[in-house]
């Protein structure tokens, strides 16, 4: 079985949240389980964050296009913008944040890019023709199947 | 943001009145923590019963909440879902805050 679906949305953090709902309730329906669905949720949330706070700084919100394929073992989430390009044409390492400071020096920000690579199991990033494309990769089982 | 807040003996506890800490809420959350915490006791407690999504600008909103308490007063966090306690985890903030499954579990303790 394969099922692939899409969605599109301008990229504000409003619009996001519901495009992103869409997506989650949709994998639900298909039997990706409660746990796993939350889990992706976190990860593509981070990725469509990126592009309305990064991608789209400064400028007019275009459009997140998000496309998934679910096939009996894993999920592709795709998510192309016309925004900026990542930083160096490139994936960001993610590292964790340094916590081992005093309370007053904890960082507030910076966690994305390393949610993201822990809740994948692949990440691909392409630039073509002044786009973004995104590609998240993750493990799935399906329930009653 | 909707928080309301409940006097102990000895802690405040504020109560996260919404479904999501995430991007699109983050700032006004942090502003309306500092309102709701100003003076008031050294041990807050932040109910997250009603939570069921925080994404990293959520994180973050809460780390400067509590950094925005200030030195000798501390921020707990209670009733986590299973999603939000992930973003904790994964984020080691698990070993900055004190983690509480449930309110009465966070006020049973001291806190120390």
């Amino acid at each position: 079985m394969v099922e692939t679906f899409a969605c599109s949305f301008q990229a504000t953090e409003l619009s996001a949240r519901d495009g992103i709902g869409s997506v989650v309730s949709k994998l639900r329906d298909l039997g990706v389980s409660e746990a796993r669905a939350g889990e992706v949720q976190i990860a593509l949330a981070e990725a469509v964050n990126n592009v309305v706070e990064h991608a789209y700084a400064g400028r007019t919100p275009g459009d997140v296009r998000i496309r998934c394929n679910l096939d009996n073992d894993q999920l592709w989430i795709n998510i192309w913008d016309a925004g900026l390009p990542l930083p160096d044409n490139s994936l960001p390492p993610g590292n964790p944040a340094d916590i081992s400071g005093p309370i007053a020096d904890l960082p507030e920000g910076g966690f994305g890019w390393f949610l993201i690579r822990e809740l994948t199991s692949d990440i691909q990033y392409q630039r073509t023709n002044g786009s973004n494309e995104l590609s998240l990769c993750f493990e799935i089982e399906l329930k009653n199947r | 943001m909707s928080l309301s807040t409940t006097l102990t003996d000895t802690a405040q506890i504020v109560t996260v009145n919404a479904e999501r800490i995430d991007a699109a809420m983050a700032i006004q959350f942090k502003e309306d923590m500092r309102a709701e915490t100003e003076g008031g006791h050294d041990r807050v407690i932040l109910d997250l019963s009603s939570v069921e999504f925080i994404d990293s600008s959520g994180l973050g909103a809460i780390v400067a909440a509590m950094k925005q308490l200030g030195g000798g007063r501390q921020l707990d966090l209670a009733g986590l879902s299973p999603m939000v306690e992930k973003v904790f985890r994964l984020t080691r903030m698990d070993t900055v805050f004190k983690l509480y499954a449930t309110l009465d579990e966070a006020t049973a303790a001291d806190g120390r």
